[in-house]
């Protein structure tokens, strides 16, 4: 398991490549990248955080989903900091036997972390600058997790 | 002596990251009674708690949660990663 918070950019290609090659024991990796998206007038993303406490709540994320799904492994880097439009964000990637634990273990780690790792995005537009408010439906993303790890 | 941090827009409503504060408050919740009574910036940020979160040393808590022994408290809008 790995996990990094940092404010360089980073290879999403590269790492994906490195964590496959790691993961022995493994038939399906799946990954997710997140981008800043080019909407209207955007021209930048400024990413806040809590150094110390990112760290501790994603790895218990992370924790969590180890003991959820039969995984063999766990890739999440998270950066902060100022990222213009197009450039990667976020990495998560997770290993598994087969296929089905890897995809929903993927979805579990994105889920939580978008609400419940201390991180705060604000857009940048021409216009000036406006904090992203949090959404209901990634909160209600949450609730479908049974405690059983099943999807409802 | 506790360490309060402050993020996102409660620190900019705030106009401070971090602050150090001696305080009797046995909640979180008398604590932000206690700082809101102090001036109007932290009534501004404290207007709706329903749009706050708060940690404690770190952990997701809550407005009820006791402060005996808590050394640091984060004050947030609710986490927009991902």
């Amino acid at each position: 398991m790995r996990l990094s918070v940092q404010e360089a950019a980073f290879d999403a290609g590269a790492e994906l490549n490195k964590f496959s090659a790691g993961a022995t024991g493994a038939g399906a990796v799946v990954s997710f990248t997140g981008l800043v998206r080019g909407d209207a007038g955007l021209t930048a993303m400024e990413i806040e955080h809590y150094p110390g406490m990112t760290e501790k709540a994603i790895a218990a994320i992370m924790d969590q989903t180890l003991s959820r799904w039969s995984l063999t492994d766990a890739l999440v880097i998270h950066r902060f900091g100022r990222l213009t439009v197009g450039e990667t964000i976020m990495m998560v990637a997770t290993a598994s036997p087969h296929r089905a634990d890897a995809f929903a273990a993927a979805e579990f780690l994105m889920d939580y972390l978008k609400s419940r790792a201390p991180f705060w995005k604000r857009e940048e537009r021409s216009g000036g600058t406006a904090w992203v408010a949090a959404k209901d439906t990634d909160e209600a993303a949450l609730g479908r997790w049974s405690s059983d790890g099943s999807m409802e | 002596m506790i360490e309060l941090r402050y993020f996102a827009w409660v620190r900019e409503r705030i106009g401070l990251s971090s602050e150090h504060l001696e305080t009797h408050a046995a909640t979180v919740a008398e604590l932000v009674a206690e700082l809101v009574s102090r001036e109007e910036r932290y009534a501004a940020a404290f207007a709706d708690l329903k749009s706050l979160r708060v940690a404690l040393d770190q952990e997701l808590s809550d407005f009820d949660a006791p402060l005996a022994g808590v050394r640091e408290v984060a004050f947030f809008p609710p986490m927009t990663g991902g």
